[in-house]
């Protein structure tokens, strides 16, 4: 008994420390202005879309990778996942859910926009240090 | 002996704890963090420990699910040192460390208690299964504090993001071991697979607090009200 109560609040505890977890990550690359250069190849203006966030991903994983937003990338890949099965599921009855889902799946894609910007100017860099060597 | 998921569940745990300290040292903090990377300290010892008896055991041997439990339990009694020493950095302003230091060891030993009495009502072999209670009633207490010291961060409104990344990776932490120890209780049968599960759960922390350390400016500002807020 005392097992199935400590499962039934740790998994609604997980599932909501995951929640703001991802929107901390988010938080923190909303602040950031797109380069014109990145807002052409993604197609992101001002806001972004959650459909968006296929296509960013795929130009994102063109790139050499940085160990350092490998955590950030793979935990906002899962959280849109559960967002659009959120979408897919409990927002077709709650209308205000549905619009909470749309605007957080578009923060998902800009915070991809964001990494792919710090990934082209990562690659760079990488390739002045050879020039340079 | 050792299965290629072994040796990289093992290597990339043992990495990220490492990554931990590396990047605090970098940063230039490791006193400010102290228990922190005193936890990932321990986290690598105790990984180089289950190395080796993994390599002359194997993963579904006694000696090691022994080794795991026994090391797990004296880890998350760190982890909780770590936890409370979190609650002295955002109630630091208000002067209440000495009460929260109290506090917390006096719930550490009612925890143990309580394992102590529910494991001496129906156990053979009691030791074990209070190492595995033990564990088990720590996790969940560490959870209920996490989530205690969350609504504190919205209720002082405590901006430093890189406090608030940790807090929360904690309770992602916290409440995934809980709630894998309570489903091994409850489905004794799916403990085969928890055993892989347990070391995959253990790189999640160290993972995000090693991103955290090293991307987080110890300055940069965030509002966690607007976190908490599902509707905007």
């Amino acid at each position: 008994m005392i097992a199935a109560v400590i499962f039934a609040i740790s998994a609604a505890a997980l599932l909501q420390f995951f929640f703001f977890y991802c929107r901390s990550l988010i938080a923190a690359s909303a602040k950031q202005v797109l380069s014109a250069e990145v807002k052409d190849v993604t197609g992101i203006e001002r806001t972004a879309s959650g459909d968006d966030f296929k296509r960013v991903m795929q130009l994102l994983q063109l790139c050499p990778e940085r160990p350092e937003d490998r955590t950030g990338v793979q935990a906002i890949g899962a959280y849109f996942s559960l967002l659009n099965f959120l979408r897919s599921t409990v927002a077709r009855i709650v209308p205000s859910l549905r619009a909470w889902t749309e605007l957080e799946r578009g923060q998902c894609a800009y915070f991809a926009a964001v990494a792919l910007e710090r990934r082209i100017s990562f690659s760079r860099d990488m390739l002045a240090q050879q020039m340079d060597a | 002996m050792l299965s290629p998921a072994d040796w990289v569940i093992w290597s990339l745990a043992t990495l990220f704890e490492a990554a931990v300290v590396v990047c605090s040292v970098h940063k230039k903090a490791f006193k400010r963090y102290f228990f922190l990377n005193l936890y990932m300290l321990f986290s690598v010892l105790v990984s180089v420990g289950r190395f080796q008896v993994l390599m002359h055991n194997g993963r579904s041997s006694l000696e090691y699910r022994y080794f795991y439990f026994y090391s797990e339990a004296l880890l998350v009694i760190s982890l909780y040192f770590a936890l409370i020493s979190l609650y002295s950095r955002v109630f630091q302003e208000l002067q209440l460390e000495k009460y929260v230091r109290f506090g917390a060891v006096l719930l550490l030993a009612g925890t143990a208690w309580f394992s102590y009495a529910v494991v001496n009502q129906s156990s053979a072999r009691m030791l074990t299964h209070f190492v595995f209670e033990l564990s088990q009633n720590l996790y969940f207490v560490g959870l209920v504090l996490t989530y205690a010291l969350w609504g504190v961060i919205l209720k002082l409104r405590e901006t430093r993001a890189l406090l608030v990344q940790l807090v929360l990776s904690l309770g992602i932490y916290f409440s995934a071991y809980a709630a894998s120890y309570a489903i091994s209780n409850l489905r004794p049968d799916l403990f085969s697979h928890m055993v892989y599960l347990f070391p995959i759960i253990g790189c999640l922390l160290p993972l995000a607090w090693a991103y955290a350390i090293s991307r987080v400016p110890e300055e940069a500002r965030i509002e966690p009200a607007r976190l908490a807020v599902a509707h905007r």
